[in-house]
């Protein structure tokens, strides 16, 4: 009979997960799966309210990454309406899109993810945190407390809150960007361009170190979904579907994003309220995908500003025939993404638009449906809504950027666990390592689960050869 | 309600000079008040604050809510300050701690009767519901929530009702009726189960006596009724235009 070891929960990521790892009768890992343990709930009620109401409805879905929920939804909702949103309001959104992306990153790649970097994976688990980071390394440790200060600094400029602001509007957003504040964000751009370059270069010197986790740490062929501008380049808010293949063969290009269900269908797994995604011209679970920061510089031409650029074209430079495989290297295009968001959010600020005072299209509901799509931080985000004649919710899926990488997570858990497991007793540096491939990902597991699944919670008793024994559900 | 209450008329201010004066004490302090005159009102004459929620000048009192409850102290009794005309000789408190914990219970009740989620409300920051319960230090609910299933009813073409955040104060109903002259709104059920409904309970939008005019919403203290098209926190309600009107229409200045 088979053996099961679990790690629960899993430190250093948002929200609540756990791990199983299933051996077979000769000791040998055979299987390990992450288990989303908790249930939100938002599909089903959000059902009969306003959908006016929706973007700050569904920023509380998160605290770190509210202003991408409010992305999707005031897409979502703009095509109810059927508005031209104006320019300014366009350009006003993304920059707070900027600064979102800024905190998120700094938060995943300084407080959750430089301990095991700056540490080691195998140092005392009692100092493998930020704590323990401030002690090593003050100033490393003040940079990204720094960083994510002027990511959530340039959220509350631009909407006067750092968490669930009620800012960003169906039809735009609902102040005009006050001008008193465009020196100060232009002031504190410089030093985020400092950090993040120490960053980049403490980066690229600890890889050596790595070399083990590199190999391990989801590295496998896989697709790789994100969004691209029309040119192809790196795009956040207005950009549509490209997926590359593991060869780097473009395999769907310039997909216009209300068409996702003809690309995308989820599956519903027992042991998890997380549902997996999938790439549905290859069924599941081949048509496995990965998004996120990785995801996306492997699937774009590249980046529209110059030091993201060089970046970009050294980080492709890892693999570079193909896509970079292995999810260890998100850290790196974190990185690059941060710096794309600061030399953005300089350029956007010498744009005029953004102080004009037109800044909200009004309208009643036009049309029933409305499909908002956009990158977070995490990954590509969907928000797709029906609405009734009077503008009543009836309808809502959100596929959460987590999500998406659910198939991918399993098989980056099985690779680790197939590497770092040996015997029946969970090491502590392979306890880390389980979790830091999960970490890797940056998953908000919390975001990521939505609807009422019909089997989540079931634990069941599995003999080695695959015979159920047992089952609670 | 005992029967034998004196209660005030359906006017809450008194004009007539030559009307009996009482002199009672609120807080110890020595007032007078001509006879007919609410404790409310005298104690606001006083600028004695007693925190209200149904009640509204301009329209008539109603003492539904049981906020503005006050200790008569001899008799030790809670009486509702909108609709009490206060005794010579009464000695009345404002703020004992018996009158002070009754309104939080009251409003404990109000809050687990409904779905009322602030942070995601149209009248969140601009909510007398809420700025009530931030007075009064209200922090928890000690009574389960009832999650009732109620529907919007956005089928107006300018306005939504949502009786999620309804408290029942018939403010909509009073102003309806009494200044505007088209009585649309009115109440259904009974005690918990009760609901506001336009005409005969049909969807608002479809009623035939609504003039749209809006009063409803503006006299609404909650997010119960707001302007369609309202994001979260957006909406702020206008409540000066009625003793403007109500000026207007006593001294007939039209």
């Amino acid at each position: 009979m088979g053996q099961q070891i679990v790690i629960e929960p899993i430190s250093r990521i948002e929200g609540h997960g756990k791990i199983t790892v299933t051996l077979n009768e000769q000791g040998e890992v055979a299987d390990a799966k992450l288990h989303v343990t908790q249930l939100r709930g938002f599909e089903k009620f959000c059902e009969g309210r306003p959908f006016t109401e929706m973007v700050s409805l569904v920023e509380r879905i998160c605290g770190i990454c509210p202003i991408s929920h409010s992305m999707a939804s005031s897409k979502a909702c703009d095509q109810i309406m059927g508005v031209r949103v104006p320019d300014a309001a366009l350009k006003l959104r993304k920059m707070i899109n900027f600064g979102a992306f800024i905190q998120s990153h700094a938060l995943s790649f300084f407080y959750l993810s430089s301990p095991d970097l700056l540490l080691g994976m195998d140092a005392e688990p009692e100092q493998r945190n930020i704590f323990g980071v401030l002690k090593a390394d003050p100033v490393f440790a003040n940079d990204g407390i720094r960083l994510r200060q002027i990511g959530q600094q340039v959220v509350e400029w631009l909407a006067g809150k750092r968490i669930h602001p009620s800012w960003v509007v169906p039809g735009g957003v609902n102040k005009p960007f006050n001008a008193a504040f465009k020196d100060d964000i232009q002031a504190i751009l410089p030093e985020g361009v400092e950090i993040v370059q120490r960053a980049l270069t403490f980066f690229k010197q600890s890889i050596g170190k790595f070399g083990e986790e590199i190999q391990t740490f989801a590295n496998f062929p896989s697709l790789f979904l994100g969004l691209v501008d029309q040119d192809g380049m790196l795009e956040y808010v207005d950009g549509r579907l490209r997926f590359v293949d593991a060869a780097g063969n473009t395999i769907a290009d310039q997909v216009d994003p209300a068409a996702y269900q003809e690309y995308i269908a989820e599956a519903v797994e027992s042991y998890s309220y997380l549902k997996s995604p999938y790439y549905k011209p290859l069924g599941y679970p081949e048509g496995m995908y990965r998004v996120g920061p990785a995801a996306r510089l492997n699937v774009c031409n590249g980046i529209t500003t110059p030091l993201a650029n060089k970046e970009w074209a050294e980080f492709r430079n890892l693999a570079p025939k193909g896509p970079v495989l292995s999810s260890f290297f998100n850290h790196h295009a974190r990185l690059i993404e941060i710096l794309y968001g600061l030399e953005m959010l300089d350029l956007l600020l010498k744009d005029e638009d953004i102080l004009d005072q037109n800044i909200r299209a009004i309208a009643e509901p036009n049309f029933q449906e409305g499909i908002g799509v956009v990158e977070a931080p995490r990954g590509t985000l969907f928000h797709h809504y029906k609405v009734d004649d009077n503008g009543l919710m009836t309808w809502l899926n959100l596929i959460v950027a987590t999500g998406n990488n659910n198939l991918a997570m399993n098989r980056g858990l099985l690779q680790v666990a197939q590497h770092f497991v040996h015997g029946n007793k969970l090491t502590d540096p392979a306890i880390n390592r389980l979790q830091a491939v999960i970490r890797a990902f940056d998953p908000c597991l919390s975001c990521s689960t939505h609807c009422l699944g019909t089997k989540g919670g079931a634990i069941q008793l599995l003999a080695a050869d695959g015979e159920l024994l047992d089952e609670v559900s | 309600m005992n029967p034998s209450a004196n209660l005030p008329p359906r006017q809450a201010t008194v004009n007539d000079a030559l009307s009996r004066i009482l002199t009672f004490k609120i807080n110890d302090r020595d007032v007078s008040a001509r006879d007919g005159e609410t404790i409310l009102s005298v104690a606001s004459r006083y600028n004695i604050k007693i925190p209200t929620l149904c009640h509204l000048d301009g329209l008539s009192p109603y003492g539904g809510c049981r906020i503005c409850v006050v200790e008569l102290k001899q008799s030790g009794k809670l009486v509702p300050a909108c609709i009490t005309c206060p005794q010579e000789g009464a000695e009345i408190l404002t703020h004992s701690q018996r009158v002070v914990e009754s309104r939080k219970k009251i409003l404990e009740l109000i809050f687990s009767e409904r779905n009322h989620v602030c942070a995601v409300c149209v009248s969140n920051g601009h909510c007398e519901l809420q700025q009530l319960a931030t007075d009064l230090g209200l922090t928890h609910i000690h009574y389960a929530y009832r999650y009732p299933h109620l529907a919007v009813d956005a089928s107006h073409h300018r306005f939504v009702l949502d009786p999620n955040r309804c408290v029942l104060c018939l403010r909509c109903v009073r102003v309806c009726a009494e200044i505007e002259g088209a009585h649309t709104w009115d109440v259904m059920g009974r005690g918990i189960s009760s609901q506001i409904i336009a005409d005969l309970n049909q969807p608002w939008g479809s009623s035939p006596t609504c003039t749209s005019c809006g009063k409803c919403v503006q006299v609404c203290p909650t997010g119960a009724l707001s302007e369609k098209g309202k994001s979260v926190a957006e909406m702020v309600k206008n409540q000066e235009f009625l003793p403007y009107l109500q000026e207007m229409r006593d001294k007939k200045h039209y």
